[in-house]
């Protein structure tokens, strides 16, 4: 499941030209976001609030199994660390 | 007699400089194994390079015009320029970002949330969590949290 600040529309265009088969929410006003202090503030278009990557593996009872927050956006989680922390899952 | 001839070395390792900083943002940044490190564009960066100095070294003879003494000047330093942009972006620019330290750990609990989907249907967590899928419910989800592309 993805989220950013994207409008509906955008990432469903997106979605739709990748492939992508999960889900994609939209989080306009980082709210979200902000609660997962992930917002890189001014970073997007007009100084707009935007994610930093970061990406989490939640268990079915709510809890937080993995957690990845790069230092360098272009460097990011491959599937294969997904996958790998899928397995550990309960 | 002072020689004109073209210096294609010094051209040419222009164009590869600029084809080295193109490329990574149209083509290496799809691939993680010459995205995470940019080893792909560095070494087109280095044949640039290469190019320039033999480039260079043929434009300062003795026998050359002084137009190609410019010439040479004026390709290695739009190289250099280049390069330095490319490094800046992807090794320094990229790592201006917030460290997250209030963002939830492993053990802690994924704060709750809902927002719309590509349909402008809501969604939330604790109901990703909990609907079936394939008939069996899901060991977990994966949160991903992107720049998004505006």
């Amino acid at each position: 499941m993805a989220i950013s600040v994207d409008a509906p529309d955008v990432s469903r265009d997106m979605r739709e030209k990748a492939g992508y088969t999960y889900t994609f929410l939209s989080d306009p006003n980082a709210e979200v976001i902000r609660r997962y202090d992930l917002v890189h503030a001014g970073a997007g278009e007009h100084g707009r609030d935007i994610a930093r990557p970061g990406e989490f593996l939640v268990d079915s009872s709510g809890t937080v199994r993995w957690v990845n927050l790069t230092e360098n956006y272009w460097v990011r989680a491959r599937p294969e660390q997904f996958i790998e922390a899928a397995k550990a899952l309960p | 007699m002072k020689t004109r001839s073209f210096n294609w070395l010094v051209w040419a390792g222009l164009l590869i400089s600029v084809v080295a900083f193109v490329s990574y943002f149209f083509v290496f940044v799809r691939f993680p194994v010459t995205r995470d490190f940019p080893w792909a564009s560095l070494l087109l960066f280095g044949v640039a390079a290469a190019l320039l100095l033999v480039g260079l070294r043929r434009a300062f003879a003795p026998e050359r015009h002084r137009g190609s003494k410019v010439a040479g000047l004026v390709a290695a330093t739009l190289s250099v320029a280049i390069f330095g942009v490319f490094v800046f972006t992807t090794f320094i620019m990229a790592r201006w970002m917030p460290t997250a330290q209030g963002a939830p750990q492993v053990g802690q609990r994924a704060p709750e949330f809902s927002l719309a989907d590509t349909d402008g249907k809501p969604v939330s967590l604790s109901e990703l969590l909990s609907t079936p899928i394939n008939g069996k419910a899901p060991r977990g989800v994966l949160l991903v949290f992107y720049r998004g592309y505006w």
